[in-house]
């Protein structure tokens, strides 16, 4: 794969809206990859929890919001408790989460919650998952 | 010795015989837990980016109820422990956070209250050699699979209830109680959480890693603390015994109802009839019931 890489991009005020919200240095990361070894969703990720931190570190804030990795994240911070260096992907991609729920641009599915499940499930599943896709 | 008591919602619900149990085994044990006169949900999710202080505002409001009664607060649930316990880390480190969240929740908490899991009173309160002398019922022989889950464990940077990659604080209280502890690689892998709302399929897959990687290993029953785990590991056998003819469901209950058993509280007031997948035909073959 081909991209184009700029400095304008590296340094630009998406990469650092970002650092802000998630309160991470995504420069930190030296892509060991144990993040997305130990991810149990990673399997499902367009972007794998290593490539968003190397995404991001070359400004291509554009191929992560475009994967399907913040909203199949669920936040078991495993990447965190394992990585060697200190940094919480699951804070990365919770934060551009929120960025798109701020905007009002997440995707929010209620409508397509199963009955079955708002029957049964536990008040803590809906609380949470609100709280992961509303905002 | 009495400690104050956060239920949180679940408890108070679905998972009742949770509550019940747990409150029952106090009391064989040597200690009372005392529900807070006034609570509220604790938001079931910390907020991973840290700008995000409204999201402490739920949790930090029960902390600072909690401390004008007392200086600890006990919890049962795995996601109520990790929130609160994670929310108070904020209101006692940082300042600036905490005079904002103190400004949204109209109180002046400083952080002060210690979060105590009941497994961690158990083990550091009353010790397991107590637990052990108090046991009427050992569950000899109960091959038991112990599923920690995330929120019991991560990510707490001081040590949280256990290490957080090999934890064994549910094992010592199984042998404790006279059961067989049974370790399986996937105890302490995500059960797939909240995605239980969107994304059932994913949900399925990991729910089942852990069912079979207990199975593999020997268990014949699995214990947690957490209600949501306890869902998406009921859940996902539905699928793993149509998928596969030689899985056999097993019964996935919480841990104060193996206690209570072993304590010597009849077998009907545990809130086992709210299981999926009954437990009693298994505890009846091992003459536990």
């Amino acid at each position: 794969m081909k991209i184009r890489l700029s400095g304008a991009d590296i340094d630009g005020p998406r990469v650092k809206h970002i650092e802000r919200v998630t309160g991470e240095d995504l420069k930190h990361c030296y892509q060991c990859g144990k993040c997305s070894a130990g991810c149990p969703v990673s399997y499902l990720m367009e972007v794998p929890p290593s490539r968003v931190m190397r995404l991001l570190q070359l400004g291509r804030v554009d191929d992560v919001e475009a994967a399907n990795t913040m909203w199949v994240c669920v936040g078991c911070v495993q990447c965190y408790a394992r990585c060697p260096k200190g940094c919480s992907v699951a804070s990365v991609l919770e934060g551009m989460r929120q960025i798109q729920l701020r905007k009002g641009t997440g995707p929010t599915l209620i409508k397509d919650i199963p009955i079955p499940f708002l029957r049964k499930a536990p008040q803590q599943a809906l609380v949470c998952g609100f709280r992961k896709f509303v905002g | 010795m009495k400690i104050p008591y956060y239920p949180g919602c679940t408890l108070n619900t679905v998972s009742k015989g949770f509550d019940l149990s747990a409150r029952a085994s106090a009391r064989s044990v040597g200690f009372e837990m005392e529900e807070l006169a006034q609570w509220n949900c604790c938001g079931a999710t910390f907020p991973l980016s840290p700008d995000n202080l409204i999201a402490l505002s739920a949790p930090a409001k029960v902390l600072a109820n909690a401390r004008k009664g007392g200086e600890e607060l006990t919890t049962l649930c795995s996601v109520c422990y990790n929130v609160l316990k994670r929310t108070n880390a904020v209101m006692k480190g940082d300042k600036e956070k905490r005079s904002v969240i103190n400004g949204f929740i109209n109180e002046e908490y400083d952080g002060s209250l210690s979060i105590i899991h009941y497994l961690e009173i158990l083990r550091d309160k009353v010790g397991f050699d107590k637990v052990k002398a108090a046991v009427k019922k050992p569950l000899t022989g109960l091959k038991t699979g112990a599923y920690y889950g995330c929120m019991l464990l991560r990510p707490f940077e001081d040590r949280g209830i256990d290490d957080s990659e090999r934890p064994v604080i549910f094992e010592d209280m199984l042998k404790a109680v006279g059961a067989e502890p049974v370790e399986f690689p996937n105890k302490i892998e995500c059960c797939g959480a909240h995605l239980a709302m969107s994304n059932t399929g994913l949900v399925t897959k990991l729910s089942g890693n852990v069912m079979t990687s207990a199975a593999d290993n020997g268990a014949e029953i699995i214990v947690t603390s957490c209600p949501l785990c306890q869902y998406n590991l009921e859940q996902s056998q539905t699928a793993l015994a149509s998928a596969t003819g030689d899985y056999k469901p097993m019964p996935i209950i919480y841990f104060t109802q193996l206690l209570g058993l072993a304590l010597g509280q009849p077998v009907e007031t545990l809130g086992f009839e709210k299981n999926v997948w009954d437990a009693m035909p298994l505890l009846k073959k091992k003459g536990l019931a």
